[in-house]
């Protein structure tokens, strides 16, 4: 289960990575979403991995996973919407008024030799 | 307690002046004067146990880690500064309100004033140099704000601007040296650090810090060669100038250096530094002051030279040199405070103040010119005036003072700067008000209204009483002030005017006479002036800034080119090259905790995972395609939290998941929906090299973590979760008690997040991007069927279950998986598809409250709840609770914390919707659709058309 979860941290931030290189903004959006899942999933895995017991207090519980990660995991899940929404929107705002989704140079679009746009 | 009241009172009063301007002027300039003379009133009662020798001491620790604590100390020293402060303030602001004219925004003067004022005080009565250094830096910044203060005159501006780089590039390297020297001796506080002369000045970095400090002194006291700012901040209102540039800020330096005396003076190397620098700032200063025409220049450039008279004083290092410096610094307060008003008022009156176009103004401007006659004759250094009394201990510490071995260098020096002293002195007496009267003047001269002149007045006796009864008036000042500057029993002397036939006497009386004799015969030395070289400062200053602007700018434009691919290209490399040189900086061995078998399920979600993520780089290009792999492994994700223990984190991934998919699918109707083929081979394999490399890091951290064991702290929460904060999901628990700080600042950051994306949403609806909006073309075939009847049908009957989930996922958040974050996203998704399903018309007319609205109540519910705990004397985000035994419901527990959660719950819905729903808004705009009155029509246009094409 450990090889699983670690190899899934790496793949997603490999592709994260990739993606967030990309010329245009959509894929960027993308990659930093990916990116975002194997950030949250790497914090998470700081409690260590646990099954059947959630942080539940209660009589007939066997013992507890950390909850301390999963905490700061929650609001980091939804800070990263807060931050995926900014950042869509940034781009859109931006392809409305340069009529381009360049992130280079955004509006003064430098032509690329043999390539069709 | 009295004391610190003293520093904070032009602090708080700060606000009074912009306040009062309503009420007019005078109650303007009346409420600034009553603070001041408050803060003077209570500086004054304790004249007598200062005068008695007593040291005064108040104080907090403010952050005791760091040495930095809020000590406030009144000696000798500190109270002549606060005195001369405060004291002279007062006389600044009365001149001030006749001086400004009526266009000028004089609360915001007063405003600037009042901060400039406390900021003064802080200087002289802080015993902690960490706080001194603070209000150090603020004197700067409010003299910037004064300097500067007519804001239409480039000079102003530019001079401010000189004023503040120098002084702070000043305040830089003097907090350096502070640092230095706090760490020298252990403690920040100054009456430790003026009780270990020794050990400082045995320290190897004893030079260093002396030479930082100094910096700061100089740059701030206008000394060589920094002298240069001084002159151009006189772009000021005269009322700043007389009190930042003879009174106040340019001692600030000097202050420092008689501050630090006991500790830093003593040595060969303060000797030589400080009494250099002072002698030559006294000698050049002096002499391009006796060729200035500008009245206030004149006086800017005597300043300098007055200020390089004290600190070269104090650069002696002897006792009786530092009573004539503490004694020059009172006389030198009076005299030129009040010339400086003198020339604001003739400049105020005449309609000029260029020497050139001035004379004769004895008869038209007697109040005047008798005020400024005095004044004057005692920067001149006459007989019977104050001036002459220190001038004459100068001259007689100085014709003892041996320099480099040479007995005769700083006598006939000093005798030097004398003689050019007397003759700008005589120079602005008589080319101003002596001479045939002009028929050419701007304005008619004649005296300004009392209000003008009293003030200087008042300067001008104190000038003539010191001169003739020193001992009486200040005797007690000084001797209580020197001994606080030399900090150990202040020598025999006395204050009188004859002292029987000295050296300084002869050099005084040399020093008159070729003075009068450079005015008398000013024409010639002036010609031999214009002949030699002047270097510009201003200009070498001016070219130094462009110099450092460019540079700085090629730089930055160097390394910043504009491409966000560079940037991050450069970020995950650093990312990547820090991480493995950790990893491979140390060694490792295999880790041995127990890992857990995977379960077949688990195996093929993450297979799913990995083809998800391979699909999405390869098919990335076409954008519909990869948002639904994006969806993919998000859920991938959220399964992966339910099966390992955290059912608040799958829930609300996968909440997370269908609002992040619903935003990216609306900007995408903007949006191309293909990303064009651009990136050369080489390029891919360069991303693609580093894409590995950070994978293989992170996935490889990550396993090395979960195969080690580990200690957490994670046990208290467990244990006291229901004991202190009354539920048993210890997670919600943790984010709405333990860390309801951190959960408080989270929800303002989504609510900041919301707000922008509001804004430039908003902006774009009606900036230039409007027409584009109104013009736009959707690059897809729509449906016919605008809001399907099942859809709509469906979503309204689902509204109140899902509202009823949300509220129930709620409730049980402290107890069970749930809470304000799940349930607030929750919540949002079912009013989205009302939007969705309904049209954002309809949509938009059922909603009655303004999710702006819903933002800011959430973050006040969450504050205020916090706020509750501080009013029964509990930490901020204290929670408490009740069971209570209600019939039907049961045991029903009450925690404030529920309070806390609904703050959540409302910020999170708020930023979700007012995100998708503006983006939706905007959707609406540029579809050209007519606003749908009822939830279930179709396009009528779409319809037709669509039928035609058939």
């Amino acid at each position: 289960m450990e090889f699983l979860v670690a190899s899934s941290v790496g793949i997603m931030t490999a592709a994260g990575v990739y993606l967030l290189l990309r010329g245009r903004t959509f894929p960027v959006v993308l990659g930093l979403a990916l990116l975002s899942y194997a950030i949250n999933a790497f914090l998470f895995a700081m409690g260590r991995l646990t099954i059947h017991q959630p942080p539940l207090v209660s009589a007939a519980a066997s013992g507890y996973t950390d909850p301390l990660p999963q905490a700061l995991v929650l609001t980091a899940i939804v800070i990263s919407f807060g931050m995926t929404a900014v950042i869509v929107v940034m781009a859109l705002r931006a392809f409305l008024e340069s009529g381009d989704d360049d992130v280079d140079l955004l509006g003064e679009r430098r032509t690329r030799p043999g390539q069709a746009q | 307690m009295n004391l610190a009241l003293i520093v904070m009172l032009p602090f708080l009063g700060a606000l009074l002046p912009a306040l009062m301007i309503r009420a007019g002027r005078n109650a303007c300039a009346i409420a600034t004067g009553s603070v001041t003379l408050l803060a003077l009133a209570l500086l004054l009662s304790h004249v007598p146990a200062v005068l008695r020798g007593e040291v005064l001491q108040v104080g907090w620790a403010w952050l005791p880690g760091l040495g930095l604590n809020v000590n406030f100390f009144l000696d000798g020293l500190g109270l002549l500064f606060a005195g001369l402060i405060l004291g002279i303030g007062l006389l600044i602001i009365v001149y001030a309100r006749y001086y400004l004219s009526a266009d000028d925004p004089m609360g915001v003067f007063y405003t600037y004033l009042l901060l400039f004022q406390g900021a003064m005080v802080g200087i002289v009565l802080s015993d902690n140099v960490l706080l001194l250094l603070v209000f150090w830096e603020l004197t700067s910044l409010s003299s910037f704000l004064l300097i500067g203060f007519w804001r239409h005159l480039p000079e102003g501006r530019q001079g401010a601007r000189m004023a503040l780089v120098v002084t702070g590039a000043g305040g830089l390297s003097m907090i350096a040296g502070m640092l230095i020297l706090g760490g020298i001796v252990g403690s920040y506080d100054l009456t430790v650090i003026l009780h270990n002369a020794e050990l400082i000045q045995a320290d190897p970095l004893y030079l260093p810090a002396l030479i930082l400090i100094l910096g700061g002194c100089f740059t701030k006291s206008a000394q060589f060669p920094f002298h240069f700012w001084l002159p151009h901040a006189m772009a000021a209102p005269t009322p700043v100038s007389a009190y930042l540039h003879s009174a106040t800020m340019v001692k600030a330096g000097i202050f420092l250096m008689a501050r630090m005396w006991p500790a830093l003076a003593g040595s060969d190397a303060w000797f030589y530094l400080v009494s250099t620098a002072g002698l030559v700032t006294m000698l050049v200063a002096a002499g391009v002051a006796l060729f200035k025409d500008d009245l206030k220049a004149l006086l800017a450039y005597s300043t300098v030279s007055h200020l390089g008279l004290v600190t070269m004083l104090l650069g002696f290092g002897t006792p009786l040199a530092a009573v004539a410096a503490v004694f020059h610094i009172i006389n030198h307060a009076t005299f030129k405070a009040a010339l400086f008003m003198s020339a604001g008022i003739i400049d105020h009156e005449a309609g000029t103040r260029d020497i050139k176009r001035l004379g004769g103004l004895m008869m038209l401007m007697p109040v005047t010119a008798t005020l400024a006659m005095v004044a004057g004759a005692s920067m001149a250094g006459l007989p019977l005036l104050n001036g002459f009394l220190s001038k004459e201990m100068m001259l007689e510490e100085a014709a003892h003072a041996v320099w480099a071995g040479q007995g005769w260098v700083v006598p006939l020096l000093a005798t030097a700067g004398a003689v050019l002293s007397v003759a700008y002195s005589f120079r602005f007496v008589l080319h101003v008000f002596l001479g045939p009267r002009r028929t050419d003047y701007p304005h008619q001269p004649h005296d300004p209204p009392p209000g003008m002149w009293l003030p200087p007045a008042l300067l001008a006796v104190l000038v003539v009483l010191i001169g003739l009864f020193p001992e009486t008036f200040t005797g007690a000042l000084v001797r209580a002030s020197a001994g606080a500057v030399i900090g150990d029993a202040v020598p025999q002397f006395h204050l009188s005017q004859w002292h029987g036939l000295t050296p300084a006497l002869l050099m005084s009386t040399i020093a008159v006479a070729i003075g009068a004799l450079t005015v008398w015969r000013y024409p010639v030395v002036r010609a031999w002036w214009e002949a030699g070289a002047h270097p510009e400062a201003k200009r070498m200053f001016d070219t130094c800034v462009a110099k450092a602007v460019d540079s700085s700018r090629s730089l930055v434009h160097g390394l910043h080119n504009g491409s966000l691919q560079r940037y991050l290209a450069f970020m995950a490399g650093a990312a990547v090259v820090v991480g493995y040189a950790a990893w491979f900086g140390a060694s490792h061995e295999a880790g041995t905790r127990q890992t857990l078998v995977a379960p077949p399920v688990a195996v093929v979600a993450w297979l799913l995972l990995v083809g998800a993520c391979g699909a999405t780089v390869l098919v990335h290009r076409r954008r519909l395609i990869a948002l639904l792999t994006i969806g993919i492994i998000g859920l991938v994700v959220s399964l992966g939290f339910l099966y390992l223990s955290a059912p608040d984190l799958a829930l609300t991934q996968i909440s997370v998941e269908v609002v992040t998919v619903i935003l990216i699918l609306l900007a995408l109707y903007f949006l191309p929906k293909h990303t064009p083929a651009e990136s050369s081979g080489a390029r891919k394999w360069r991303d693609a090299g580093l894409a590995v490399a950070a994978g293989l890091g992170l996935g490889g951290a990550t396993w090395a973590v979960l195969t080690r064991d580990f200690a957490t702290i994670s046990g208290y929460y467990i244990d006291k979760s229901v004991a202190e904060g009354g539920g048993s999901n210890v997670v919600n628990v943790i984010l709405v008690d333990f860390r309801g700080f951190d959960t408080f600042g989270e929800i303002i950051v989504l609510g900041i997040a919301a707000l922008a994306i509001y804004a430039l949403l908003d902006g774009a609806m009606r900036g230039r991007v409007a027409p584009k909006l109104a013009a736009w073309v959707p690059d897809f075939p729509k449906s016919a069927d605008r809001h399907p009847m099942i859809m709509v049908v469906a979503t309204r009957v689902m509204l109140p279950l899902a509202l009823m989930v949300g509220a129930y996922i709620f409730l049980r958040g402290h107890n069970e998986p749930g809470g304000g974050f799940i349930a607030g996203l929750v919540v949002a998704i079912a009013l989205i598809m009302q939007y969705m399903a309904s049209g954002f018309g309809w949509a938009v007319k059922q909603m009655r409250v303004g999710y702006r609205a819903m933002i800011g109540a959430g973050v006040l519910i969450a504050g205020a709840t916090g706020i509750t705990a501080m009013a029964f004397d509990y930490p901020f985000l204290t929670s408490a609770f009740v069971h209570l035994h209600l019939p039907l419901l049961g045991d029903v527990e009450l925690a404030s914390a529920m309070a806390f959660d609904t703050g959540v719950f409302l910020t999170v819905i708020g930023a979700v919707m007012l995100a998708l729903a503006n983006l939706s808004h905007m959707g609406r705009l540029a579809a050209h659709a007519p606003v749908n009155q009822t939830p279930m029509d179709v396009d009528p246009s779409i319809v037709t058309s669509t039928v035609r094409g058939r």
